[in-house]
């Protein structure tokens, strides 16, 4: 795997768009070439050379390429976005809709990463080791389709509306999360290994949330089952069962209706 | 104003007759002319196809239902927006591209005259400013008759010259075009939680059927003389078995012959036909009925229609047919907004993927194309996609391709996941016919201007018409290599005229020419009784005073072309 190596330094006064960084798109280019893919700052359109220092040499294919992104860029939007494979790590914290789209690969943030972080991800992995913001791997605004494959791992904390209209694919969150987690999740799995306030998996229909920690107030939707022993990264502990959202609509399968799974840790 | 003469294009003219002969098109001041002087600007047409501007009889383009799908859609703008180009401004959406895109979109396929199928009267301003920044294009807009509470008053009492006197003032107070039906009486009974599914179920409170409805406001129509017919979208639209609801409809049209002086032969236009061609009885064994509907069609002469092609898009459902938006979301259980206008109409919004692998839809996909395959008049079949219903418009050219090309469409065909059942489910496999480009200049120029009492005025390339011109790089002459060249070809045009403006070149918009508000203007005797009515329904009913509900002067319309029809000696 071939490494390009982007520095920040003429940072933007205004927030920077720069969905070109991404593999995919540094594949098969030059550090020239690369330098002038373009950019928009505000109204604005201009090249990533501009901003950046780009070193080193991209890959034949996005699968060969890596991206290491330095320097502050904690104004810069859209990183990894639409990223189908390669890698790229930011060695520090990043803005709005990081890994958007992204269905394959690793993307990798040292730091936090802001809202709207691998919307509507398909697949790939996204390794945030601060915190994430809102909307993590939920759906664009107005759509139903959000985060359908992949993985996600967050560190430190997520923001309000994770997993919105997630249908697939992994989420783990070692810390807390905001409120609104898993609103109108249709399949998926999200662990959140701290608490979350309340309004947890509302309108779920289907798929599974597991809270390690505290739900300060649970939807009146979910209905206790039972409790169940689940074994979650080698060790094993009991778990009340709800079942829910049941306000909602839900499917039949094989005879059996199905709903979604909220697991909280006793 | 500049001169042009396109020359040695092949031509395709139905108005004239001319069946892809080489000819040249003399332009000056606006209209098509015999000859131009020797400092006419030369267009070079060789090797290409030159035919009229196309003339969409029914579309979504304007108004706030459509504006409500672009509000509550914003994901259909998702990576669809488009930058500034020369002239051209920002545009964005897909299924519901906002009104620049809209006109730009149009232009560049070589359409030049547009109706908007549904304009709520109480929202006439807002349809009127949307049309007034949809460029290029000329526009007009069909007031919806066929829920309204006048209208189904004075029917109940059979009385078509007070509906007559009605449909005059409101033409004139919306700037409408023509008398547009959609569910007669079934949105109105949507207000009450029901719904009118056959020709012959009563509209509540009102005591008076759908097939009451249609036969009152053909009567009208036919009274004032209007440049189009009654515009209907019939009962049960889009539910298995529905055809023989459309057959009963079809058949109120019977004994009724036009009565205008615009040239118009039809008294039913039938829209979106595609969607009323359904037998079977549940989604399970859903099946295709278009050739029972293109029997009947073929047979009666005073009909036109048109297709509502399916084009397998993911796309946004509007219509004022409340109900049956209600009854979708049901179905695909995505988002869904209704808005109700008050005394006269309601509408609902829903999004819909027409995936190829699902039968129901690939069947559906089938129907339209069979429709138009199969109609025996394409000066009475007209391609639409009742957008965005069935598709976008932007998908036209694809539509053309399948029509045009056996070969692209078995491809399609035999590749739907349940090919063999969607193969089975209606007779598009075994139609050879392969509609020509004369055939198409019919059924998207000359036959929809016709439908509109326009024929003196577009869809033709006849001197004294307007000068709309579309030449596209497809060599009629030359063996089609590939189909994909027939959707290549008719998705930009080479030039495009307008009224005799040069609007697009290659493809790119050069100019927005001089766009019009096409609407009607009844003169009809004085009827004391009418007038007393609406105000006395202003009172009473409606939340705005009559001084507001009027779409006047040049704010709204600031380049119209009323066609003017008198009324007051019959």
């Amino acid at each position: 795997m071939e490494t390009v190596t982007i520095t920040m330094k003429n940072p933007p006064a205004l927030y920077l768009e720069a969905e070109h960084i991404c593999p995919d798109e540094f594949a098969g280019k030059t550090t020239a070439q690369i330098a002038e893919l373009h950019v928009y700052e505000g109204n604005v359109t201009s090249t990533l050379g501009k901003y950046f220092e780009i070193s080193g040499n991209a890959g034949a294919t996005a699968e060969e390429t890596k991206i290491v992104v330095k320097g502050d860029v904690k104004k810069v939007k859209y990183i990894g976005m639409k990223m189908s494979a390669g890698e790229i790590v930011v060695e520090g914290s990043t803005d709005l809709y990081a890994g958007a789209w992204m269905s394959g690969g690793r993307m990798q943030v040292k730091g936090d990463i802001q809202a709207f972080a691998a919307t509507a991800m398909k697949g790939g992995e996204l390794i945030i080791e601060g915190n994430a913001g809102n909307y993590l791997g939920a759906a664009y605004r107005g759509d139903w389709r959000g985060m359908s494959g992949g993985k996600i791992l967050v560190k430190g904390n997520a923001g309000s509306d994770v997993g919105m209209y997630m249908t697939g694919g992994e989420m783990v969150i070692n810390g807390d999360v905001d409120v609104h987690l898993a609103t109108h999740a249709e399949g998926g799995k999200i662990t959140v290994k701290g608490n979350a306030p309340g309004k947890v998996a509302g309108q779920m229909v289907e798929g599974e949330v597991i809270i390690f920690g505290t739900i300060d107030v649970m939807m009146p939707g979910f209905k206790y089952v039972d409790d169940v022993d689940l074994e979650i990264d080698g060790t094993t502990a009991k778990f009340a069962h709800y079942i829910g959202d049941t306000g909602e609509r839900h499917k039949k399968r094989k005879g059996q209706m199905v709903y979604g799974n909220l697991y909280q840790k006793i | 104003m500049a001169e042009y003469i396109i020359k040695n294009g092949f031509v395709f003219d139905p108005v004239q007759g001319i069946k892809g002969e080489k000819a040249d098109v003399a332009i000056k001041d606006g209209k098509i002319v015999k000859d131009v002087s020797k400092s006419a600007k030369v267009i070079d047409a060789a090797g290409k196809t030159v035919m009229a501007g196309a003339v969409e009889i029914h579309a979504h383009i304007a108004g706030p239902k459509v504006n409500l799908g672009r509000i509550y859609r914003p994901e259909d703008k998702l990576f669809t927006c488009t930058a500034t180009k020369g002239i051209e401004r920002t545009g964005s959406g897909n299924s519901i591209p906002s009104t620049f895109k809209t006109g730009y979109e149009y232009a560049k396929m070589g359409y030049t005259t547009c109706m908007e199928a549904a304009m709520p009267p109480m929202f006439s301003r807002h349809v009127h400013e949307e049309i007034r920044d949809t460029p290029i294009i000329d526009e007009g807009a069909f007031p919806v008759f066929g829920n309204n509470w006048f209208v189904m008053e004075y029917l109940k009492n059979n009385e078509v010259e007070n509906t007559a006197a009605y449909i005059a003032w409101l033409l004139r107070a919306t700037k409408g075009y023509a008398v547009k039906v959609v569910n007669p009486g079934g949105t109105e009974a949507w207000g009450w939680g029901l719904n009118c599914l056959s020709i012959n179920d009563p509209v509540p409170y009102f005591d008076i059927t759908p097939a009451e409805i249609v036969k009152g406001l053909i009567e009208a129509n036919e009274y004032l003389g209007l440049p189009h017919s009654m515009h209907i979208h019939p009962n049960n639209l889009g539910n298995p078995g529905c055809y023989q609801t459309t057959l009963d409809t079809l058949n109120l049209a019977d004994g009724y012959k036009a009565k205008n002086k615009f040239g118009r032969e039809q008294v039913m236009h039938i829209t979106h036909m595609q969607f009323h061609s359904y037998g079977g009885e549940n989604w399970g064994n859903f099946e295709s009925k278009a050739t029972e509907i293109m029997d009947y069609v073929n047979s009666h002469k005073n009909l036109t229609m048109d297709t509502g092609n399916v084009t397998l898009d993911e796309t946004t459902t509007m219509t004022a047919d409340g109900p049956f938006e209600h009854h979708l979301t049901g179905l695909n259980h995505l988002k869904w907004a209704n808005c109700d206008v008050e005394l006269e109409t309601a509408a609902g919004v829903v999004p819909y993927i027409y995936s190829p692998d699902i039968k129901v839809c690939a069947i559906q996909w089938s129907i339209g194309l069979e429709l138009a395959l199969l109609a025996k008049d394409p000066m009475r079949c007209f391609i639409t996609t009742d957008h965005p219903n069935a598709g976008p418009f932007t998908r036209y050219p694809r539509v053309f391709k399948w029509l045009m090309s056996k070969k692209a469409r078995d491809e399609r065909l035999n590749t739907f996941k349940n090919a063999d059942k969607v193969i089975a489910a209606s007779t598009l496999g075994s139609i050879d016919r392969e509609i020509t480009l004369y055939e198409l200049a019919q059924m998207t120029r000359a036959g929809p201007a016709k439908s509109l009492g326009l024929a003196n005025i577009c869809g033709g390339l006849k001197p004294g018409m307007d000068a709309d011109v579309a030449v596209y790089d497809f060599n009629p002459d030359k063996p089609l290599a590939d189909p994909e060249m027939i959707e290549t070809a008719f998705s930009r045009a080479a030039y495009v005229f307008k009224s005799g403006v040069q609007v697009v070149t290659h493809g790119d918009i050069v100019n927005i020419g001089n766009k019009r508000t096409l609407w009607v203007d009844v003169k009809v005797n004085d009827n004391p009784q009418v007038m007393r009515d609406i105000k006395e329904k202003f009172l009473k009913y409606y939340s705005m005073t009559q001084a507001n509900y009027e779409s006047l002067g040049h704010h709204f319309v600031p380049n119209p072309l009323a066609l003017e029809v008198d009324a007051t000696q019959v």
